[in-house]
């Protein structure tokens, strides 16, 4: 029987303040199951501490709410561990790009194949409006003292130095450009960041949904207002490396993409290479019964209780006499 | 008990980082084990890659060795400095191995001298009353020990290598200095010298031409030694043994154990002494299976070297939900970043192993040196309370069989595992009589399979008498559950409702009475000696071997003493070790750091005080010699509370 919508919810009050941003993430993760018909218990999902963090609980899969900042190393070791698993990660802005800015970069390099989802709103929305890593120099959102002594960091050019085969934004109120970004996401053979842009009803008065919708742009000749955020599918933009040696173009072009912000915000894939190894084919090198016999499903002992591993050949290389 | 005996021989390779200090003293050791000898070998480095002083100590026994001393019967030097820093160590009748070169060389002209140590060395010589220039007249100083010098000229020996093999340039030949001085130290003591071709061949691998050439250089030097120095009083034998024993060291048996214990997936960052153990695991990644009625494609272990120690605990822990077993392996500051983690482990009852390395602490401390400084962070790490299991390894071979015991006692009790090792274990080596594998059992605790909870509904922190809950691999099918850092309700929901912290904490820890209860006494100390005992000493950690050995000797002496080694301080078996401590007439606790964490714990689970403190916390470890002094004090009642121990270089 199909999996439905319903198969993924879970009884537990969605807490998030009434218009967050993180419902619209919430139902494409959701849909985006649905859509891929993954069963719940092959499903992880993990994520940090922050408004984000309550995801899991939302979500009628395996659910592991873990630390601040912490959500990349624990996903990365249970997809290594098992890597029949669909891991998907997800993050806030403060928690990802802040606090856990050293795994966000050293993730890239590994090249997992699982999801990484930021949800970026500017603020560190559960302690009551901080400035958060995202928000740009000099802007003052509504609960700071001052405005923002540091520039905001640009988290899909910091994607693209790391090393991420995938790399996307996405816009928490459009839930079907979303639900199609995560799907691609979780297809994506190897490691995939979406950036997903999000207002904060209540902390973050300046990148609102009215600010994203470009409500203050009135088109004199239609009379309906210019959003910021645009589509680069629409707009002819294609980021995926088929060949090795488009790579390097490929990564220039997303990367003058990634400039873009304020009057023009573009939405969907800024760069996909499939051609990287993943951490999986790299340890199948070194390990050929890696993805037959993982460490999740390996036996080490017998039903006895005896240990099955033979440390024979190390004693003998340490052996001296007899 | 192991009998002390004075027959046998310490000898000392003393030189530069990065001037094969350690590959002569593994060469050293293995060619003693292949004679037949029993080898304890003490490694002592700088926090350097090259040129700081570095040393080996190896005490050599027809019996078995289970303790460092601080005396050297035949002192190996391959520079200037190594001579002067350990001249006073070396035994009435010992021996200095030098280089001709250095005889000349000025004493205070040597540019790696620390300010504390030439201090302390002007000190000695004006309480010496003496006033030596050169290392040569230093050597004369020492005459009247009966220690003798024997100059070997490295570079000469050199030449005649390089003039052998057509080797043009010398300074490629250098790098043997080491060998020519293993060379000479062997020919002293008229060592057969095939055991030596054999260590050397086993040392350098699959290196024909190098193993040649070192063969060679060792020759020269040997057959000088025995020619110009033929009557050293030292002579090393071979004993015929058809023994299986094994020569390793303390981070390898840590790793041994780990693997035949079942790990899995092993996480860490680079750092001092613990890396090692990493380091050989992701050697042998690709696993031999024993013949099982089990049926699998082979098996493997995947070591991740992660960014930082906050993703080494998080990727263990997140590998150990799937039902691997998964551990890490650090040292002090390593674990200073691990905490919160451990917190989240133990609030999620996830049974994840940690090892950890203890070094000269706090803070950056002494990174090379030894300390056992740990205890009480091991114990108190992360804010809140949960149950967590501490085990303190005493030896290189407790260290094996405590690695794969770690992920028992993690599965049993579904929480994390401290293994509390230390730099003087990690970086020691020893000769022992072969490790049985097939002594150590797996018991995973409740843990579920799919049928067993197929169709039924799964709370993974579901309320039971002994707190511990049945658990599920992630990923299990049919099945889903939740974790989180937060409190939370049997399924893995977040909760702040009062009732349910009150419960659900007290579930969790009720899980430490229930380990408390199940242990039993024989896994968690060891005791020593006499029941009805005049003293009674308490350790744990590696000051095992040199409180054993001390402890004996005052045995001999007509002392009655035991010895408690506590190797679970918590849960502290505190029935038993109240038990042992009421009947003590003097208490001595030994242990390697300044608040006496130990005893400090004893007192807090049983109430109970001890007598007299023997404390260290120099970076080196305990000498059997320097335990036995201080015990010896304590037994003709002329020791005051509290001793501190300094030996060490």
């Amino acid at each position: 029987m199909a999996l439905k919508l319903t198969d993924y919810r879970t009884p537990v009050f969605v807490d998030w303040c009434p218009g967050c941003g993180d419902f619209g993430i919430l139902s494409a993760v959701q849909m985006a199951l649905v859509d891929l018909q993954l069963p719940p218990s092959k499903v992880a999902i993990f994520s940090g501490i922050g408004c984000h963090a309550k995801l899991p609980h939302f979500v009628n899969t395996y659910g592991i709410h873990t630390l601040h900042g912490r959500t990349l190393p624990f996903a990365i070791g249970a997809k290594l561990a098992n890597p029949e698993l669909e891991v998907i990660a997800v993050g806030g802005d403060g928690d990802g790009l802040g606090i856990g800015a050293g795994h966000f970069v050293n993730t890239g390099r590994r090249n997992v194949d699982m999801t990484y989802l930021i949800h970026d709103n500017g603020v560190y929305g559960l302690t009551k409006g901080q400035a958060s890593p995202t928000l740009k120099l000099g802007l003052r959102t509504k609960s700071l003292p001052k405005p923002n002594i540091n520039e905001g960091i640009n988290p899909i050019a910091l994607a693209l130095a790391a090393g991420y085969t995938f790399i996307a934004r996405s816009y928490a109120y459009d839930v079907r450009h979303l639900k199609e970004t995560i799907k691609k996401a979780i297809q994506h053979h190897g490691m995939s960041v979406v950036i997903i842009q999000q207002p904060c009803p209540t902390y973050n008065d300046i990148n609102t949904k009215e600010w994203y919708g470009g409500e203050d742009r009135i088109d004199p000749a239609t009379g309906k207002p210019v959003p910021r955020l645009y589509k680069l599918e629409e707009r002819g933009y294609d980021g995926v490396v088929r060949k090795p040696e488009e790579a390097f173009s490929k990564t220039v072009s997303a990367l003058t993409k990634a400039q873009e912000w304020g009057d023009k915000i573009p939405m969907g894939v800024f760069y996909q290479n499939e051609l990287v190894p993943t951490y999986q084919e790299r340890i199948s090198k070194r390990i050929l019964t890696y993805l037959e016999n993982p460490p999740a499903k390996q036996a080490i002992s017998d039903s006895s209780g005896r240990p099955i591993t033979s440390i024979e050949k190390m004693l003998e290389e340490l052996k001296v006499t007899g | 008990m192991i009998k002390v005996v004075r027959d046998e021989f310490v000898w000392m390779a003393g030189g530069a980082q990065g001037s094969g200090v350690d590959s002569a003293a593994n060469i050293f050791g293995r060619a003693c084990c292949y004679g037949g000898l029993h080898v304890y070998g003490k490694r002592e480095y700088h926090s350097n890659i090259k040129g700081l002083h570095s040393y080996f100590h190896i005490r050599v026994s027809k019996n078995e060795v289970i303790a460092d001393v601080d005396h050297v019967d035949l002192l190996c030097t391959f520079d200037a400095e190594s001579v002067v820093r350990h001249i006073w160590e070396v035994a009435l009748g010992g021996g200095i191995i030098c280089d001709s070169e250095v005889l000349g060389t000025r004493i205070f002209d040597i540019p790696t001298w620390p300010k504390p140590f030439i201090d302390e060395f002007r000190k000695t010589l004006d309480e010496k009353g003496i006033n030596p220039v050169t290392v040569g007249d230093l050597l004369n100083e020492v005459k009247k020990n009966n220690v003798r010098t024997f100059a070997i000229p490295y570079m000469d020996l050199l030449k005649e290598v390089a003039k052998e093999i057509g080797e043009e340039k010398l300074s490629k030949l250098t790098r043997m200095i080491n060998v020519l001085a293993l060379g000479a130290s062997f020919g002293l003591v008229g060592f057969d010298k095939a055991y030596v071709e054999k260590a050397i061949k086993m040392i350098f691998g699959e290196k024909p031409k190098i193993i040649s050439m070192n063969i060679l250089a060792l020759s020269k030097a040997y057959d000088y030694a025995q020619q110009k120095f033929s009557d050293f009083g030292f002579k090393l034998e071979t004993v015929q043994t058809d023994e299986k024993r094994i020569f390793l060291q303390g981070t390898q048996a840590a790793a041994l154990g780990k693997l035949v214990g079942g790990c899995r997936l092993q996480t860490y960052y680079p750092i001092t002494p613990a890396a090692d153990e990493s380091e050989y695991i992701e050697e042998n990644e690709v696993l031999q299976l024993e013949k099982s009625e089990i049926k699998q494609s082979g098996g493997s272990i995947i070591v991740v070297q992660t960014e930082d120690e906050i993703a080494a605990i998080n990727m263990a822990s997140g590998a150990a939900l799937t039902g691997t077993r998964a551990a890490t392996a650090t040292s002090g500051p390593g674990f200073s970043l691990m905490v919160e983690g451990l917190g989240w482990a133990g609030n999620n009852e996830v049974p994840v192993v940690i090892t950890y390395y203890q070094r000269g602490a706090p803070s950056t401390g002494l990174p090379t040196r030894h300390g056992q400084n740990d205890l009480r962070f091991a114990l108190h790490a992360s804010h809140g309370e949960f149950p967590r299991i501490i085990l303190c390894s005493g030896d290189i071979e407790e260290c094996f069989y405590d690695a794969a015991r770690a992920f028992n006692y993690a599965e049993r009790y579904q929480t994390p595992v401290i293994h509390l090792i230390d730099k003087a274990i990690a970086n020691s080596n020893r000769s022992y009589s072969m490790f049985d594998p097939s002594s150590v059992k797996i018991e995973r605790g409740q843990l579920l399979t799919e049928a067993e909870v197929k169709g039924k509904e799964y709370k993974r922190f579901q309320f039971t008498e002994s707190g511990i809950s049945p658990r599920l691999p992630l990923g299990t099918p049919g099945v889903v559950f939740w974790n989180t850092g937060d409190e939370h309700d049997e399924s893995g929901h977040i909760s702040e409702e009062p009732m349910m912290r009150t419960r659900m904490f007290d579930k969790r820890m009720r899980k430490l009475e229930t380990a408390d209860k199940e242990i039993p006494v024989q896994e968690r100390v060891n005791f020593f000696g006499d029941a009805d005992a005049s003293a009674t000493v308490v350790s744990w950690g590696s000051p095992k071997g040199a409180v054993l050995e001390a402890v004996e000797r005052l045995r001999q002496e007509g002392y009655k003493m035991n010895f408690l080694q506590v190797r679970m301080p918590h849960p502290l078996p505190k029935e038993y070790v109240a038990e042992v401590l009421g009947k003590a007439k003097k208490k001595v606790i030994v242990e390697g750091n300044y608040a006496a964490q130990l005893a400090g714990i004893i007192r807090e689970q049983t109430g109970i005080a001890m007598d007299y403190f023997v404390l260290k916390w120099n970076g080196r470890p305990m000498s059997s010699d320097e335990v036995y002094e201080a015990l010896k004090l304590i037994m003709l009642e002329k020791a005051p509370k509290r001793q501190v121990l300094t030996h060490g270089t």
